[in-house]
């Protein structure tokens, strides 16, 4: 469960994240879309503790600046937009270092964190690919092993920025498959940022559209994914249809 | 049913060879010389030294003179000396996600080399280019150090979020040029102190006695300790410092532990051995090739290989061309700059 109060975020002297209000649900998955520089990522990054912020962000009801570091990381996951991939680590070891928050100073990883990796890696299907070097893997098995990593940590809540952002459709719709599946099985809560609207909107429980570091708009797909909200923000002319799981939303030309 | 790999780290099968390396240039560095020695006799003297050992070497006394007093104090530097530059090296190269950084391209040693030259060139003249060093010597290597390391930080940043491996490494250039020429300078005002810095710059090792040992002993010991214990946290930033953090880590506390311990190892070296380049790029890489990325393993192997790598090469430097010496930073540079321009092309630099 996430609860932001009037967040505000500084970065080199100027207001990124203006106030904002979320609340995503335990269990729900929460989507944030806006323009490019809207302060998506920058959101994400400060619910997930990296970054600075003024305001009150809850995670599971505990206030996120009174979380040690440690206890932090075993309670929220992030999935960076373009995570650094190490020349020549295998990909057991990448997905072992979600394990770090459970390894005290000095020690080595423990049976018990060998056992978490290999079921996160069989519920990825991950399992065949363990001994190969994380730099040698294609797109999407790479975002799986990401999220292999982020699950690994065992938080209950999963912050995703632009999680299909370097795949093709196909792979686009097998990742978030696979996270919705996980969601249900392991009761996780996401909120993520996407740039493709009309995915956003399948897979979200609720969208919050966000332009100039505020909340404009918030609530469910068709609430939120408007011709005339998508017109204001964008900029753009778009046609909203129903594609029968959901808006679908296409650029028309003027 | 596929095996499961093991997960990185230090592989038993390793740790003996670097062991074997360490005894090996051990007992070679003893035994070899203008007075040739057996080995297997080297070998039992050795183990007398060590307390409750009692074995009969069949040395003369001459010549387990030779043994305790000239060479194994020589060999023992030679392999402190090199754990350390190795050790910083592969700390370096870590901290800052570089392949190419080394204590000398950073302008870490010739800090060092400025700071030993002050303390060198500011205490009245002895005249003796074999005396002792000053005990201040490696505290005053470490503040040239330090200020060194700091500088090319804040140079190689200067661009803003632009720093990447190739600005940091011309900033350690620049840095280098612009502390040799205060070192130089130093000199010029300080004539009377030339020979003896000079014969500290290219290695004290050929002078090494157990003061010298004992001088960097503590350091080396201090500098190990911390850059072993941060050997997870080290894997750990290889995914880069925001996923550090999300990992509950604290990037910028280990990165700057790291610096320091590292650039205080450098120091202890340089102020025992003058500048010898390269051990610092050519261990770590070596391992890094093959054993793994893991800093699990290549921390606690550079100790070991980097220590057994220098004392082997000196033991080169003081024979091919006996009875003369060749300085072991000529050796070494000889080794290093064709392995360097291998890593580069090796593509290790993006």
């Amino acid at each position: 469960m996430i609860s932001a109060r009037g967040l505000r975020v500084r970065l080199g002297g100027s207001v990124i994240v203006d106030g904002v209000d979320l609340d995503v649900a335990a269990g729900e998955w929460v989507t944030i879309i806006g323009p490019n520089g809207a302060g998506k990522s920058t959101v994400l990054r400060a619910v997930g503790g990296l970054l600075p912020f003024s305001g009150s962000v809850g995670l599971d009801g505990t206030p996120l600046d009174r979380l040690p570091r440690r206890v932090r990381a075993r309670t929220v996951a992030t999935v960076a937009q373009a995570p650094v991939v190490p020349p020549g680590m295998l990909v057991l070891d990448y997905v072992l270092l979600g394990r770090t928050p459970y390894i005290p100073a000095l020690g080595r990883e423990s049976a018990s964190d060998l056992a978490a990796v290999e079921e996160v890696l069989a519920a990825l299907d991950l399992v065949r690919l363990r001994s190969r070097r994380l730099d040698t893997l294609s797109g999407g098995e790479r975002q799986r092993v990401f999220l292999a990593r982020a699950l690994a940590q065992g938080g209950r809540i999963l912050l995703l920025d632009e999680p299909t952002s370097a795949l093709d459709i196909g792979h686009q719709q097998e990742v978030l498959d696979l996270i919705d599946r996980l969601r249900g099985e392991r009761g996780l809560t996401v909120l993520a940022t996407m740039h493709d609207l009309s995915i956003a909107g399948e897979y979200a429980d609720r969208m919050v559209l966000l332009a100039g570091g505020r909340v404009v708009a918030a609530g469910t797909a068709w609430e939120v994914l408007t011709e005339e909200l998508l017109a204001r923000h964008y900029r753009v002319r778009v046609k909203v249809i129903d594609g029968g799981r959901g808006p679908l939303v296409v650029p028309v030309r003027g | 049913m596929i095996r499961a790999p093991r997960p990185a780290g230090l592989r038993p099968g390793w740790l003996a060879g670097g062991v074997f390396a360490v005894l090996v240039a051990l007992v070679a560095g003893v035994a070899f010389g203008p007075v040739a020695l057996p080995p297997a006799g080297v070998a039992a003297a050795l183990l007398d030294l060590i307390p409750g050992v009692r074995i009969h070497s069949g040395l003369s006394p001459r010549e387990t003179a030779i043994v305790t007093e000239l060479r194994l104090p020589r060999v023992v530097l030679g392999l402190l000396v090199g754990a350390m530059l190795a050790l910083a090296g592969a700390a370096y190269q870590g901290v800052f996600r570089n392949p190419l950084a080394d204590p000398h391209l950073l302008g870490v040693a010739a800090g060092a080399g400025l700071g030993v030259t002050a303390v060198i060139a500011f205490r009245p003249a002895t005249g003796d280019a074999t005396a002792e060093l000053p005990i201040g010597v490696p505290l005053a290597a470490f503040l040239g150090a330090i200020a060194a390391v700091a500088l090319t930080w804040v140079l190689g940043g200067a661009g803003g979020r632009s720093r990447t491996p190739a600005t940091l490494i011309l900033a350690g250039v620049a840095v280098s040029a612009f502390l040799a020429a205060a070192q130089t300078f130093l000199l010029q005002r300080h004539i009377e102190s030339l020979r003896e810095v000079y014969s500290w710059l290219l290695g004290r090792l050929a002078t090494a006695g157990w003061h010298d040992v004992l001088l960097v002993l503590p350091y080396a010991a201090i500098t190990a300790v911390i850059v072993l214990s941060q050997r997870r946290e080290l894997d750990v930033l290889t995914v880069g410092d925001e996923e550090a953090t999300s990992l509950g880590l604290h990037p910028q506390r280990s990165r700057y532990l790291l610096i320091a311990a590292a650039s205080l190892g450098t120091a202890a070296a340089v102020s025992v051995s003058g500048l010898i380049g390269f051990v610092g790029i050519i261990v770590p890489h070596t391992l890094r090739l093959l054993a793994g990325p893991s800093h699990r393993s290549i921390l606690p192997l550079s100790v070991l290989f980097g220590g057994a790598f220098l004392a082997l090469t000196d033991l080169l430097a003081r024979t091919v061309a006996s009875p003369a010496e060749i300085p072991i930073g000529v050796v070494t540079a000889f080794l290093g700059a064709p392995f360097f321009a291998l890593v580069l092309r090796r593509g290790g630099v993006s």
